[in-house]
């Protein structure tokens, strides 16, 4: 009786699950992959941290079916995103363009580490450059006699 | 001056220092909206369609038409909450002598007919975006959203979400007076 109740509960939850998936046919696997990656760097807008693919906004929906529609009628990768940035702007793109906007973005961690690692050296150095202590003869006397105890 | 005094050289300001830098960028995040995403379309030519109108579905709608005057767009549906709380403003906008056109997104026709009966119609028109394709063209992400579009057909303003009053006088207004 319990394998069957099992085996009817594994049913229901693949039945669940191939009742999302939206079968789509393309001409070759490539065209497969390119609509793979494309709706993994797009942004879905309406819920921001999450990618197209992800997504199961109307709108995310809409524009996977654009996405693929547009894989269809031979659209290159370039021609969709900038269908969707003209549209949405660059924020659509989950890896924006490298131009003076971003410029931090792309290059700010290493301007930090850049800054971080310069700050060490000069502590560093300072502190190897400082004279040695100076100690008066009575203070030499008393670690003598601390050291050969 | 010989000997640096502590006050001529104050490092025990840097971590304060460091701390108000710091502090000013998290306030300014704090303020701005994240979900308000600056549209690519502000200074294009507004983008074409051709819908069936709300009323009169054999007849179509073009953006060219309300070329020679300022006019807004607003995306709105039956469906949608937020379009409730702007609605009175569009309406006093409309008494003002503002040409709003409405984009009807993804809605039941008659269920938006229905919702202006009850809730006044401050449209001049309103075009039937069923499949939504028109919003994609207009970069529409939520529903309500407003554009402003100048007599020469150029988008100079959008707001998303439900208008405000304040954003209607600051923004709209003196925009639409600028431009007409």
């Amino acid at each position: 009786m319990t394998p069957r109740i099992i085996a009817l509960f594994l049913l229901m939850i693949s039945l669940q699950l191939s009742a999302a998936e939206v079968i789509l046919n393309f001409d070759s696997p490539k065209q497969e992959q390119r609509y793979k990656s494309l709706i993994d760097e797009l942004r879905c807008m309406v819920c921001q941290n999450q990618n197209l693919a992800d997504s199961n906004a109307e709108l995310a929906e809409d524009l996977r079916d654009r996405t693929y529609d547009m894989i269809r009628t031979g659209a290159s990768d370039d021609e969709i995103i900038d269908y969707m940035v003209e549209r949405y702007g660059d924020f659509v793109l989950y890896r924006p363009p490298v131009k003076t906007s971003t410029l931090l973005l792309w290059y700010g961690p290493a301007l930090l580490l850049l800054i971080a690692v310069c700050a060490v050296w000069r502590h560093t150095r300072r502190k190897s450059q400082l004279s040695p202590t100076q100690i008066s003869d009575s203070q030499r006397k008393k670690i003598r006699q601390l050291l050969d105890k | 001056m010989a000997k640096r005094s502590i006050l001529s050289r104050p490092k025990f300001l840097i971590p304060l220092v460091a701390f108000l830098f710091v502090a000013g960028f998290f306030a300014l995040g704090l303020r701005l909206d994240s979900t308000l995403v600056p549209s690519p379309l502000i200074g294009k030519s507004a983008p074409a369609f051709k819908l069936p109108i709300l009323h009169l579905e054999s007849a179509s709608l073009e953006p060219e038409q309300f070329s020679g005057t300022p006019w807004l767009l607003n995306v709105w549906a039956s469906w949608c909450v937020a379009c409730r709380d702007e609605h009175q403003l569009l309406l006093d906008l409309a008494s003002q002598g503002v040409v709003i056109v409405g984009l009807n997104y993804k809605d039941d026709p008659a269920q938006a007919r229905q919702w202006l009966r009850n809730l006044g119609n401050p449209y001049l028109v309103t075009a039937v975006d069923n499949e939504g394709s028109a919003a994609i063209d207009w970069g529409v992400y939520g529903v309500p959203e407003t554009f402003l579009i100048d007599p020469s057909g150029v988008i100079v303003f959008k707001h998303i979400g439900p208008l405000s009053a304040e954003v209607i006088t600051e923004k709209i207004l003196p925009l639409i007076r600028s431009s007409a």
